[in-house]
């Protein structure tokens, strides 16, 4: 089963004719993901050669979804068409958008999800400024490595990309159902709680790692949605404990605001709803060993 | 990037906001002379405000009224160069002093968890606002903007009517609201925030104090360089930006270089954890050297990370994931070449931690290279440790350790 991304996901790229674009393409196709078309409007009609597999190029979402039966875009077009290439996926009526793309002004993507929402919310955004998503040995939607991990039962959901990768090496034997990388932005389409209820609700996942980071209190909506509602284990981790106040580390998103934000708050609100929090990424991957030994 | 309260209000005068009228002062005699020219206009009373980008200044001591030249240039003094919760005041506000009949509170932000705007209003403005929205929630009214409609005339009059805003200062504080949100999009702000925003004796809407924050991802489609302030960057965190490196300086004995924020992040925390035992040693930066991880990038943000003068170790922790680890193992031995072909012989001991994609081949280039100042630690607690050790006691790399 997996979520959001299964081994019958038909994909499309926009900005499949770019340096980024092209390059993931072909790590997707490699990774043996239903690559099936890509949208660039000057260059319709032409092909893409993906490693070997060529893959035609239409002008718009809506043509490529009518030809290929596409039912997944990746966006990696650069900031300034990332609005416009959103609205478009979503004016097409695609199940799911997943913006890779990092750097978009945090008005442009409060514009997409409201035109989202307006639209009734018809298209699942994950993103932007996220590694994409992977369901290892099925389909692979964006940059995270193919060849971490194989599938198993475990489901990630992170705000960080490298982190994810760290913690799919650390837990490879064990593999994962899916990882999803939610993004480090201020404003993302799908949230830790998204994933949190979808892992809850796939029969193919046992155990859930949630990563997070400083800024927002996402980790603290999480937590109250875990003690609701949630019923599998779920381990943690958050990020930047040494943050100081008032900087950007990195992430657009990821900022202390006066007191709140904080990497010890959001252990503090994970930690009461009983979820473990690990002091360091290798220290997590023990947690979600013993909890997958007592399942 | 967060404006200085004059650099705002004169966003607010593009756009038609009533600002007071005045003028940056970084001198007592600028400042001085500014007042000079008030008070031959017939307005002799000045207040002098401190220019830092936090909050409190007021009860710091950073905002004075001046009746006259000498007493501003005398403000003046007393002002320039005080340190207000870390920050020095380089520059001053010489404004004209209003005659304030009400304070209220307007502010536009992004609210994450809602993923929208949305406007704050109140009649109780000129203190914090959340103290205001905690002893008397009433007073605080939220009202969620849907970034597809915007502010209009009519969302405008709901803003000010829902902060319950008196009738005399509405369509007054209404047009304001609107030009604000006009600041809000088409500056590409996330905070746009005026308190007070207050009502003259004679019944207009000016707003007083001002708070900007621009949203750095904007960078590219708006002017943001024209408020760029050199008095507050740090030297080392300019330079890095300036070689397009994303580094935050903070205080330590070890530099950090990594890839992807997240592990960057948690790397830090990582030695923090480890420098416990070892006397309290800290991570001295944030590095993110990003995916590529080239020599040429390598060899830049080891030159920023050595520059930091308190830097006793570098902890240098990759994950390999669409980059493999031995192109990053070469880009480490060629960054070492390349500092000491510009005459920056690296004799700071680098504990280097590579794991993932190719992660074998990568050490085995890093071994075969032969660096005196590289240590190769194969996990990220043990290399944090070792590198927290190191920073600790002096240590050259590959030398035993004799503890802290």
């Amino acid at each position: 089963m997996a979520i959001f991304l299964t081994g019958e996901s038909r994909i499309l790229i926009q900005g499949i004719t770019g340096s980024e674009g092209s390059k993931h393409g072909r790590r997707m196709v490699a990774a043996g993901t239903k690559v099936v078309g890509g949208t660039n409007p000057r260059k319709a009609g032409q092909t893409v050669d993906l490693g070997g597999t060529q893959v035609p190029v239409f002008g718009t979402v809506a043509e490529t979804m009518a030809a290929t039966g596409a039912d997944v875009s990746v966006v990696f077009v650069p900031p300034a068409g990332t609005k416009s290439a959103v609205m478009e996926a979503i004016d097409a009526q695609i199940p799911l958008v997943i913006v890779i793309t990092e750097g978009i002004p945090v008005h442009d993507t409060a514009y997409f999800w409201a035109y989202a929402s307006a639209h009734g919310n018809a298209t699942r955004i994950v993103g932007p400024n996220c590694p994409g998503v992977a369901s290892p040995g099925k389909s692979n939607a964006g940059i995270i490595p193919a060849d971490i991990t194989t599938e198993g039962r475990i489901g990630l959901v992170s705000k960080s990309g490298t982190l994810t990768y760290q913690m799919m090496y650390e837990l490879r034997d064990i593999g994962f159902s899916t990882a999803v990388g939610i993004g480090g932005d201020p404003v993302i389409g799908t949230t830790h709680i998204d994933c949190l209820q979808a892992f809850q609700e796939d029969p193919e996942t046992d155990a859930i790692v949630m990563i997070g980071e400083i800024g927002g209190d996402a980790e603290e909506r999480a937590a109250a949605y875990i003690e609701q509602r949630v019923t599998k284990p779920v381990v943690a981790y958050v990020a930047g404990f040494t943050a100081p106040e008032g900087k950007t580390m990195g992430h657009a998103g990821a900022i202390v605001s006066g007191s709140s934000g904080t990497a010890q708050a959001k252990k503090e609100a994970l930690e009461k709803v009983g979820v473990r929090v690990g002091r360091t990424p290798s220290g997590t991957a023990l947690l979600v060993r013993e909890v997958m030994r007592s399942h | 990037m967060d404006l200085f309260e004059y650099q705002a209000k004169e966003l607010f005068a593009e756009y038609g906001v009533p600002v007071p009228r005045g003028s940056l002062a970084v001198t007592p005699v600028d400042a001085r002379v500014i007042a000079d020219s008030f008070a031959a206009a017939g307005t002799p009373r000045v207040v002098v405000k401190a220019q830092v980008k936090t909050g409190g200044r007021g009860k710091a001591g950073g905002v004075k009224v001046a009746d006259g030249p000498d007493e501003a240039q005398a403000r003046a003094i007393d002002i320039l160069g005080m340190d207000i919760k870390g920050h020095t005041v380089h520059s001053v506000l010489v404004e004209e002093a209003s005659d304030i009949a009400q304070e209220y509170y307007l502010s536009y932000l992004l609210d994450r968890a809602a993923r929208t705007f949305v406007s704050i209003c109140s009649v109780q403005g000129g203190m914090e606002i959340e103290e205001v929205a905690h002893s008397n929630p009433e007073a605080v009214a939220q009202i969620p903007i849907d970034p597809l409609e915007g502010v209009d005339a009519a969302k405008a009059a709901e803003i000010v009517a829902a902060g319950q805003l008196p009738e005399q200062a509405r369509a007054g504080a209404a047009l304001v609201a609107e030009r604000l949100w006009a600041v809000f999009t088409d500056e590409d702000a996330t905070l746009v925030e005026v308190n007070p925003l207050i009502l003259t004796a004679d019944g207009r809407v000016v707003a007083l104090d001002g708070k900007v924050t621009l949203d750095d991802n904007a960078a590219y489609r708006q002017d943001h360089d024209r408020f760029a302030d050199p008095t507050a960057a740090d030297p080392l965190e300019a330079r890095a930006k300036a070689k397009h490196l994303n580094y935050v300086k903070l205080e330590g004995e070890v530099g950090i270089i990594g890839n992807g924020a997240g592990l960057v992040m948690s790397t830090l925390d990582v030695v923090a954890l480890a420098g416990e035992a070892f006397g309290g040693i800290r991570p001295a930066n944030f590095l993110d050297i990003g995916g590529g991880a080239s020599a040429e990038v390598m060899a830049n943000g080891l030159e920023i990370v050595l520059s930091d003068a308190s830097v006793r170790s570098v902890l240098v922790n990759v994950f390999g994931g669409i980059t493999s680890c031995d192109e990053v193992a070469n880009g480490i031995v060629s960054a070492l070449g390349m500092l000491a072909a510009r005459g920056e012989q690296v004799t700071h001991p680098i504990v280097v931690r590579l794991d993932g994609n190719n992660a074998a081949e990568g050490r085995r280039i890093l071994a075969d290279a032969g660096l005196a100042s590289v240590e190769q630690v194969d996990t990220m607690d043990d290399a944090a440790r070792r590198a927290a050790e190191l920073a600790a006691s002096g240590q050259r790399a590959g030398a035993p350790a004799t503890g802290a």
